[in-house]
């Protein structure tokens, strides 16, 4: 049984959980209001949100900044198009193990190595087995190379149930899959989190000498953290494959592990919402970005820019008013975490 | 295979370490010193190769180039640690990893904005566009040559910088003992500007150094960046001749490896990282704490 203590990362009041559920409402309710551009935009945001919270489990969790994050999403896309075959649809139920399988493994060892090292080391070489990940597929043939590959018509079908669904509604049953997923994921990360397994995360993130001073296996904890990381980020990437039909090698390359941890800053790092906001608002900007100017990465880099200089508190530090409706953030805005406040270099 | 071939390889190898070597230093070096990780280092190291096609494009010599590249990136460098990076060595690692990843992006919207996103090559300059016979049937490039010679020049520099001087000493202090540096009365501040400035202009001559053996091409920065970084992983994060020794290993096994073993030869260096971090955590020449 799970001690009654509050959970940080979780809404604090009943209001902060009736908040999430209005957005739920909303998300459901955008297809009978927005154009099939904005639903498929919809989704692609929903999926940048399953890949930005699977990472705050790593990051805002249990503390470990990984740049190689986009590479088992990545993995797990191509795991979707390697294992269908050209003439016919798999069913979902057998895409989605494979895919969270995939990842897994990658991230098992991938993780293995990589938590043998902490902070920047770890960050460095998560990027360099990411890059890894990425070369294989960029410099061989595996998935059709450099150009990427198209998908066999993605079948979105479960248990025998397959859905039926004219061409031009097709986006809207991607949508509701990709929702019920990203429901499905905060839902069982919040229960996680209420485990002991993931007040064991938030100790090895406040101090890991003390976890390992109360008898508690770090790396392990670590690892099992990272692999079911690197299973949650093959979801959104299998949903990937499943809403674009088609991989190509900019899927697992690290932009996608930096886009991530910035959605997580954007949102904020000590609520296991921020990710999905922080998604919502990345992909939304995006968007506005595009509409405006051909310069899109220029908006986007001073927007991290100001982000970072103006911001370090993410969206929630707009404004007491996102305090007040999300529950109270763990950090007073304007002092840094001392949690996280980093050793010296060769302390 | 033959023999001659062979040199060649190792030549190259060794060419394609010291220029690995230059990238790397000034990320181990700002690291050790200032505790911060620059994502957009191989970014600067574009800004390098850039610079001397359009030096090379408006002038015609590449000669030219190089100093612009040196002054260049001490001035750049400077800028940028006064204006961004000073504000930031005592965040998180993520806004860390997030204010170099914004560069990044502007650095690159840079580029597109100033020479567009085409590929271009850059000529190598005519004066050293011959090959020097090294044994009778075997000759080798000269520009090759002088980009060793350069490389091994602004090594030696850098160690008897670091090693040898007053002010070489006050960086090896503020990497081991940041507090004892504050408590004898010395300004840090003038010390990170220079660990910046200088490591930027070390990234930018790399670029220079670089682009006629390359060429110029968008996103350039992000392969050198990632090699880099396993080089600064295997010698040790923070020490300098740890990652000349492991440029060096990484610059060999990469050639070799794409000469005679074409296909998995991409993967070596990762599966030496691999196999270092099973062996000894912390690098090659990295102290275990």
């Amino acid at each position: 049984m799970a001690p009654r203590m509050p959970v940080p990362m979780l809404p604090q009041s009943r209001s902060g959980w009736l908040a999430l559920a209005l957005l739920v409402v909303a998300l459901a309710g955008l297809p009978w209001l927005a154009p099939i551009y904005y639903i498929e935009l919809g989704t692609t945001a929903m999926i940048a949100a399953m890949l930005a919270l699977s990472l705050q489990l790593l990051v805002g969790c249990t503390g470990l900044v990984s740049l190689g994050h986009g590479a088992f999403y990545g993995l797990a896309a191509y795991t979707v198009y390697l294992a269908t075959p050209a003439d016919a649809g798999l069913p979902m139920w057998m895409t989605l193990p494979l895919a969270m399988g995939a990842a897994g493994v990658a991230a098992a060892l991938v993780g293995a190595l990589s938590l043998r090292t902490k902070g920047f080391f770890f960050l460095m070489v998560t990027l360099a087995f990411g890059q890894m990940i990425f070369f294989v597929f960029h410099d061989t043939k595996i998935g059709g190379g450099t150009d990427g590959a198209y998908l066999t018509r993605p079948l979105i079908a479960a248990f025998g149930f397959e859905l039926q669904l004219p061409r031009r509604q097709r986006p809207i049953g991607t949508y509701y899959v990709a929702l019920i997923q990203l429901v499905a994921m905060y839902g069982g990360l919040a229960l996680l989190l209420r485990s002991l397994f993931g007040r064991v995360l938030d100790g090895i993130r406040v101090n890991e000498h003390r976890m390992v001073a109360l008898g508690f296996n770090t790396y392990r904890y670590k690892l099992a953290a990272f692999v079911l990381a690197g299973m949650l980020a093959g979801v959104a990437g299998h949903m990937w494959a499943m809403h674009r039909g088609f991989v190509n090698p900019e899927l697992v390359g690290w932009h996608r592990s930096a886009e991530a941890l910035l959605m997580i800053l954007l949102g904020g790092l000590g609520t296991l919402h921020g990710p999905i906001i922080g998604a919502l608002a990345w992909v939304g900007l995006g968007e506005a970005a595009q509409l405006l100017t051909e310069r899109k990465l220029l908006v986007e880099g001073l927007v991290i820019l100001a982000v970072v200089l103006v911001l370090p508190q993410g969206l929630s530090g707009l404004g007491v008013l996102g305090r007040r409706v999300f529950g109270s953030p763990r950090v007073p805005s304007g002092t840094p975490a001392p949690a996280k406040a980093e050793a010296p270099p060769h302390g | 295979m033959d023999l001659a071939g062979i040199f060649a390889q190792l030549l190259n190898g060794v060419q394609y370490g010291l220029l690995l070597f230059l990238i790397a230093s000034g990320l181990t070096l700002v690291f050790g010193v200032m505790g911060i990780i620059n994502l957009a280092h191989g970014s600067l190291f574009m800004v390098g190769a850039y610079a001397a096609f359009l030096v090379g494009r408006a002038t015609g010599s590449l000669w030219i180039a190089l100093p612009v590249g040196l002054l260049g990136g001490i001035f750049l460098g400077a800028l940028l640690e006064r204006v961004l990076f000073r504000h930031f060595y005592k965040r998180e690692h993520l806004d860390q990893v997030l204010l170099t990843f914004a560069l990044i992006l502007l650095f690159e919207e840079g580029r597109s904005l100033i020479v567009g996103n085409d590929f271009y090559s850059v000529p190598i300059p005519a004066a050293l566009d011959f090959s020097v016979p090294v044994t009778g049937d075997f000759s080798y490039a000269a520009y090759r040559f002088l980009v060793i010679g350069i490389c091994l020049a602004l090594a030696l520099g850098l160690f008897w910088w670091i090693e040898r001087t007053r002010f070489g000493a006050i960086i090896r202090a503020a990497a081991e003992k940041p507090e004892m540096v504050d408590v004898l009365g010395i300004d840090a501040r003038r010390i990170h500007l220079a660990v910046f400035a200088i490591g930027t202009a070390l990234a930018l001559t790399a670029g220079v150094l670089a682009a006629p053996l390359y060429s110029v091409y968008p996103n350039m920065g992000d392969g050198f960046l990632i090699i880099s970084f396993v080089v600064v992983v295997i010698g040790g994060l923070g020490s300098v001749s740890g990652a000349f020794w492991s440029a060096l290993l990484i610059g060999l096994v990469d050639t070799l490896g794409k000469a005679y073993v074409p296909g998995v030869a991409g993967l070596a260096i990762y599966v030496l990282m691999a196999g270092v971090l099973l062996w000894r955590p912390a690098g090659l020449f990295g102290r275990t704490t």
